[in-house]
């Protein structure tokens, strides 16, 4: 049993999500979908647990060894991703029967979860395999089942939205294909240890370079990087509000991770930084799109958008961390990676939670709520210091890793520029605080209740693991640097 | 030497083509169009690549010694299950988007977002 935990954390969910249909019972398969969960996110700190103390793991699926067969491999940065979707989608998870009846009519319930927990194994897929074609199928079964997971909002905006983000996902997708295609072709591998082994002998040819090149932009498109990000305010803003915070706090940092993976693992640092001009870019990218994304939630009326849109400035911290490459900077995009899922995961929720109540999440309609939602609106206020980068919270803790790596890399004005973007989510921030706190209830509306305790259950083990982890910091700083450090083949 | 390698000199084509048409083109279902030539590339490219030069199907008969390598080939079934998949789905959202809209058009619909944020 323990020796099979790796496939154990993507079939369970593939095989229960066609379950679901046998339910058919709106609350049944929502106990069903938790129940799937939570066994994910045991399994997933067991992993966790094991690579820890006993290194990488390895699954041979159906027993067939390495180069030939299908390939699972576990380490430090696949079990702390693991860890994270398995644990935000269980949390979230938790709230979403509440949050389902009032945002999508009974007969389509079975449908939300059965695609819920497609796109949880999809998730779990790409991360835990180690071979690169898999890596395509799992991003298109996580894209597919989240593409219709969109659709499925009360808007009719959210039909839109989905389209842009099924054509610009699949040119993502198919880019990831081309790349994998043209590796294939040089190396005649598809295992990603393999390929990283036979890769420098042909590194300095024309089509590894090609392939170099559509890999990356093809997963830049998936993450949402400044200026591949256009799909992704739309997409966020008008799905049900479960589907948001599943999605903002789990389906960019997969994307993250396979940017880490192929560039660290499989192309190695020295080609990846030297072939193109990757870590100017990246960097200016990063920069660019932090200030470029808060300035446009600044001035956003939607607070699923000003949201929406700080995630890609939250983004523009990770690559910048990528950017700086060295193996602290790679630790705060990995400490950021994880404390950006929990932080967006609150917030989200507690917008959900907020739409639950009043039907809508326009900045007009939060005046009055800070006494009216008390704790809602003080986990949108926590969740937001913690967007800040305030001390005491988890944004603090990646932002202070970021800014050292910055300096120690001496790229001075890269911290500075960091800093100041950070006071560009204050005045995001201070403008859903202020009319929250500091305006009269809307006129002419019924008093509005605190949300059910389903939510806040939920939205408050989010927002204090937000605090936790921002002052023991000991789990989170040590997997990180234990993943960072293995990247960079520095043995601890 | 660059004609020898025309299949591939097909895929470039057929990936500008298909990528040109969804990117240029305003109706919904001729960008789906365009997205699929575009996946479709890639197919011809895998098959492409797997091909040996005289080589036959890899099937386990007499006198023969050469095969096509079978990978890629296997590969790309899935590939072309998952554009089907996708092909559907965005139809299906076609589907929907001129129920709730009247119109499968980029603009038209854009017009009516507009309308309705301005409302708001």
């Amino acid at each position: 049993m323990l020796a099979h935990l790796p496939i154990l954390q993507v079939i369970v969910p593939l095989m229960a999500a066609p379950l679901c249909w046998f339910l058919d019972r709106s609350r049944l398969v929502w106990l069903f979908a938790l129940l799937v969960s939570g066994f994910s996110c045991l399994t997933s700190i067991a992993l966790l647990q094991q690579v820890m103390s006993s290194g990488t793991i390895l699954y041979q699926l159906g027993g067939w060894d390495a180069p030939w067969g299908i390939e699972y491999r576990i380490d430090e940065l696949n079990a702390l991703l693991l860890l994270i979707i398995s644990t935000i989608s269980t949390i979230v998870l938790f709230a979403a029967q509440t949050s389902l009846q009032k945002e999508l009519p009974k007969e389509r319930h079975t449908l939300f979860y059965s695609l819920y927990l497609l796109s949880l194994t999809g998730m779990f897929g790409i991360v835990a395999t180690g071979d690169l074609f898999n890596v395509f199928v799992f991003l298109e079964i996580s894209s597919l089942s989240g593409y219709a997971l969109i659709a499925l909002g009360k808007d009719r905006r959210a039909l839109w939205a989905a389209y842009q983000y099924l054509i610009m996902g699949t040119i993502g997708a198919t880019f990831i294909l081309i790349g994998i295609g043209l590796l294939y072709q040089m190396t005649g591998t598809l295992n990603m240890d393999d390929l990283a082994n036979r890769l420098p002998e042909v590194d300095q040819t024309r089509t590894v370079f090609a392939a170099f090149a559509f890999l990356i932009v093809g997963v830049c498109l998936k993450l949402a990087l400044f200026p591949l990000h256009l799909w992704l305010p739309n997409a966020y803003a008008y799905a049900p509000s479960i589907v948001t915070a599943f999605l903002a706090a789990t389906a960019t940092k997969v994307a993250v991770y396979l940017l880490i993976r192929f560039t660290y693992t499989i192309f190695g640092i020295e080609l990846s930084f030297s072939i193109l001009p990757l870590q100017n870019l990246f960097m200016v990218l990063g920069l660019v799109g932090i200030f470029a994304a808060s300035t446009a939630a600044i001035y956003k009326t939607n607070v699923k958008h000003i949201f929406a849109y700080s995630s890609i400035a939250q983004v523009g911290y990770m690559i910048i961390g990528y950017a700086i490459n060295t193996p602290t900077g790679l630790m705060a995009t990995l400490l950021h990676l994880f404390n950006h899922a929990l932080m967006k995961s609150a917030l989200f929720l507690a917008l959900g939670a907020v739409m639950y109540r009043i039907g809508s999440v326009q900045l007009s309609q939060f005046q009055g709520l800070g006494r009216q939602m008390p704790l809602t609106m003080a986990a949108i206020v926590v969740g937001g210091l913690s967007l800040i980068g305030v001390p005491l919270t988890v944004g603090f803790i990646s932002k202070w890793y970021l800014l050292i790596a910055a300096v120690e890399a001496g790229m001075w004005p890269v911290a500075v520029l960091v800093l100041l973007g950070s006071l560009l989510a204050v005045l995001y921030i201070w403008r859903i605080v202020e009319i929250a706190y500091f305006k009269p209830p809307v006129p002419g509306r019924e008093p509005v209740k605190e949300a059910p305790w389903t939510f806040l259950v939920p939205i408050w083990v989010l927002v204090l693991a937000n605090i936790y982890f921002g002052i023991d910091t000991r789990l989170s700083v040590q997997v990180a640097q234990a993943a960072s450090q293995s990247l960079f083949g520095i043995n601890p | 030497m660059i004609l020898g390698l025309y299949n591939y000199w097909i895929v470039v084509l057929l990936m500008m083509i298909g990528f040109y048409i969804v990117i240029a083109h305003g109706n919904l279902i001729k960008k789906l169009v365009g997205l699929t030539i575009f996946q479709t590339s890639v197919f011809i490219f895998y098959i492409s690549m797997g091909n040996v030069d005289s080589g036959s199907a890899p099937i386990l008969a007499e006198g023969v010694s050469r095969y096509s390598n079978p990978l890629p080939h296997v590969l790309i079934l899935t590939a072309i299950v998952v554009g089907i998949a996708t092909t559907a789905l965005g139809l299906a959202l076609v589907v929907r988007i001129k129920e709730s809209y009247g119109s499968i058009e980029e603009d038209e619909i854009q017009i009516q977002d507009q309308l309705t944020e301005d409302k708001t």
